[in-house]
């Protein structure tokens, strides 16, 4: 039988998530640690730890048989999410194993609603067999072949990926956290030579959709950095979309808990400052 | 009514200092109708609609106008006016001079009209040659005459199908006067409407809280392709409109139901529908037999409305708790809107209504083939511990996605509105394609109307009809100046409007966490 994905979540309904109203495909487990994470639980994979089987306040969750990952009932689980909040380890006891045939029936019922789909995480590219089957699969079925296919992808992905996933993905949605690689590695505790070349090979080919530009007070805005920045996307592609979006404290762990979120008057004046250097479409966020 | 109270009543309305002039006028005349004898009924219908398990919605006891009348204002353009000594108007500023001097003539149920025709098609016929600054200019202020002279929002007026610069001038007028007088509705077809414009159109909900949407083949299906959406929800023959509208209160028929489901449906529902009918017969025989509305009012003398081309509105309403009282009643704690068994008994139910009112030949009502267009009522601002129409109670409804899947199948038995508000947060407004491919979704999944707004914009919707926040905070200090802001307070006081559930469809942390189910 064909792999399956690891799933976190999926949502019929997204509006932040790409052009239009698009369906969602969060898969499970990430290659980056970020500070400023506010998924946190989608990081990582279960390691059978138990702390959640025994705080769960609705008996919802067992360890059955040799399974790592505690099995949920449905029937009691009150989406209280307490399993996520006490997982020491970045990980989640709701996330599944779907089949691409699960995910195709469940697009279809959407299908009139949306304008196309999009997998997201955790890390999308770290589960890209997956993905390409899933893409190739909406593409080859007559009823869904019109809705457009995205990645929304940390970008630490090596170009056979982007390849293999090319002929079926209709363009990558990546963040760009800091262009200056020591705080990129501060950031994400990964490098950032991956990212800066899928960039630039996603823009030569056509699939670069956009590029998220996620702005942390005191970590990633200098002055000196957002023209780096700029000036090294204006070299890959001046016509590149560039998403600038606040940091959110909502959601992330205690290791963030030093940062703050910028000003609104802050986020627009670098949503001018990359105007000004040449980008005209920046939406700020 | 003893002279006594009728004079303390007269007394209380003259002196409240929270109506305007015309306001007191109006309840004054309401009084003086309670005064009269209600229209014949029999015990049982007496008693049903005291106890409210048939509800008359206060239209008064001796109805002397209809309820929605939908004029044909092409004809009387194209006519003119006899009574009113107008010719018919041959540029752009006479015909809006003749809309204006003839809505001030056309009665409802409110006294103002709740219909003020297509205005696009009514005016692209004047605008050629008139440069996009006059057209806007002329239109800007005949919006403003518009709110400025008609008292509610329960008066309607249509856009499209088709795009044409008449709408889009007044949607960006919409956008630009933030009034809620008129409201509006947007005819889609999806092969005709071009998403710019329903795009146009979210763009201005997004300021407004304003149009609606309507499902424009479905309509032309049950009403011809000469419909209009009057006050709110409302679908009705243009040339003619609605009698009355007398509502079913499911849950009031649940709480006076014993045994099971199936007696439900034999006996308990079957009695009460036959005199929610028996009310609505008794009203038109009235209207149309004692008080001859139409046959002296000069709408009907001009040929503008046609007896035959009126029905009356056979509506139902707190379908949520009935569905949850039989549900208990099998012993079952299962919720209409989130449990596949509550949805397929609500189902039954709004089938079974509408294949008697289907059966139930009523006078007067060649409108719709001899028989009531069935109606699922947005309810009224005195409503309590019950749901208007077959919503899914406020606060209690999931989220969007399952929100339609589970009242789509309803639209269909609804020929004279159905109303489902949808709420969505502010990051639609970076996205509004979104919400176009919602709404043409929503359309290819059999709904009827569709109506959304933002959880933060300044306008509030109550059953259909639209205040603005700031009148209602205002309310209890110095009254409103449209009538509709008065019913919208009592109704944010009585049912937590406000607390409609936010849909957080894009919140990832909650929905990161979901496993299906």
């Amino acid at each position: 039988m064909l792999p399956r994905g690891h799933l976190s979540s999926r949502i019929p309904f997204s509006f932040v998530d790409g052009p239009g109203n698009r369906f969602v495909v969060f898969m499970q487990g990430c290659n980056f640690d970020c500070v400023v994470c506010h998924n946190p639980h989608t990081i990582a994979e279960c390691n059978g730890c138990n702390d959640c089987v025994d705080r769960c306040p609705e008996l919802a969750l067992a360890l059955v048989g040799e399974d790592v990952q505690p099995a949920l009932s449905r029937d009691r689980c009150t989406d209280c999410d307490i399993c996520i909040e006490v997982c020491a380890f970045d990980s989640s006891p709701l996330t599944w194993w779907a089949t691409v045939d699960e995910m195709l029936a469940e697009i279809r019922e959407a299908a009139p609603f949306i304008k196309g789909v999009t997998v997201s995480g955790g890390e999308a590219t770290l589960q890209h067999e997956f993905v390409r089957r899933l893409f190739a699969a909406i593409k080859a079925d007559p009823t869904l072949s019109h809705l457009s296919t995205l990645v929304d992808s940390n970008g630490a992905a090596p170009p056979e990926v982007w390849d293999a996933l090319a002929p079926v993905m209709d363009g990558a949605m990546l963040d760009l956290k800091a262009f200056d690689p020591d705080v990129h590695l501060r950031m994400t505790g990964a490098p950032n030579d991956q990212v800066l070349a899928s960039i630039r090979y996603l823009a030569t080919r056509g699939l670069l959709s956009e590029v998220r530009l996620l702005i942390v007070p005191g970590l990633n805005d200098s002055p000196d950095m957002l023209d780096e920045t700029a000036a090294w996307l204006r070299s890959v592609d001046p016509a590149i979309a560039l998403k600038v979006i606040g940091f959110r404290k909502h959601g992330t762990r205690p290791v963030a808990d030093g940062l703050s979120e910028p000003e609104p008057e802050a986020l627009s004046a670098i949503g001018r400052r990359f105007r000004e250097a040449g980008f005209d479409q920046v939406a700020v966020i | 009514m003893r002279m006594d109270e009728y004079q303390a009543r007269a007394r209380a309305i003259v002196e409240d200092p929270n109506l305007s002039f015309h306001q007191r006028k109006h309840h004054l005349a309401y009084l003086a109708e309670s005064a009269l004898a209600y229209v014949p009924l029999s015990d049982a219908a007496r008693e049903a609609l005291d106890k409210q398990v048939i509800c008359d919605l206060f239209e008064g006891a001796a109805p002397y106008r209809a309820r929605y009348i939908l004029p044909d204002y092409a004809k009387a353009l194209a006519q003119g006016s006899e009574y009113l000594e107008l010719e018919p108007p041959r540029n752009l500023e006479d015909a809006l001079d003749f809309l204006l001097i003839l809505y001030q003539h056309v009665p409802s149920i409110t006294g103002y009209p709740v219909y003020l025709g297509d205005m696009d098609s009514l005016l692209v016929p004047f605008t050629d040659g008139v440069s996009d600054e006059h057209l806007r200019a002329a239109l800007r202020r005949f919006w403003i005459a518009l709110d400025r002279t008609l008292p509610d929002a329960f008066t309607h007026t249509n856009l499209g199908p088709a795009d044409n610069r008449v709408a889009r001038t007044i949607l960006d007028i919409e956008r630009e006067l933030f009034q809620i007088v008129p409201n509006v509705t947007l005819k889609v077809d999806p092969e005709i409407t071009p998403d710019s414009l329903i795009e146009d159109a979210v763009q201005t909900v997004f300021v407004c809280a304003k149009p609606h949407f309507v499902n424009h083949p479905l309509m032309c299906r049950d009403l011809g392709e000469a419909y209009g959406v009057a006050s709110c929800y409302n679908s009705l023959r243009v040339g003619g409109g609605a009698h009355t509208l007398v509502r079913l209160n499911l849950k009031e028929v649940a709480l006076r139901h014993s045994g099971g489901v199936e007696r439900f449906f034999t006996e308990t529902l079957p009695h009460f529908a036959e005199l929610n009918a028996e009310l609505i017969e008794a009203r038109i025989r009235y209207l149309v037999e004692e008080v001859r509305f139409y046959e002296h009012d000069f709408l009907a003398v001009e040929g503008l409305i046609d007896l035959n081309r009126f029905s009356a509105m056979y509506g139902i309403y707190g379908l949520a708790e009935c569905v949850d009282i039989l549900m208990a009643h099998e012993g079952k704690d299962a919720r209409y809107g989130h449990d596949d068994e509550a949805n397929e008994l609500s189902y039954r139910i709004t089938k079974a209504v509408a294949d008697f009112v289907a059966g139930r030949p009523m006078p007067y009502t060649d409108g719709n083939g001899g028989r009531c267009l069935f109606h699922s009522q947005s309810g009224i601002d005195s409503d309590l511990e019950v749901t208007a129409g077959t919503r899914i109670p406020i606060g209690d409804e999931p989220a969007m996605y399952d929100h339609i899947a589970a009242v789509a199948p309803h639209h269909d038995l609804f020929g004279a509105g159905v109303s489902d508000i949808f709420h969505v947060e502010d990051t639609a407004k970076r996205n509004p394609e979104a919400m176009v491919d919602i709404i043409r979704g929503a359309f290819t999944r059999g709904m009827r109307d569709f109506t959304f707004n933002l959880t933060t914009n300044g306008f509030i919707r109550i059953t259909g009809y639209l205040v603005r926040k700031s009148d209602v905070e205002g309310f209890e200090e110095h009254g409103a100046r449209h009538g509709s802001s008065a019913f919208a307070h009592g109704s944010v006081v009585n049912s937590h409007v406000e607390a409609r559930s936010v849909k957080r469809m894009e919140n990832r942390e909650r929905a990161a966490s979901r496993a299906p189910q």
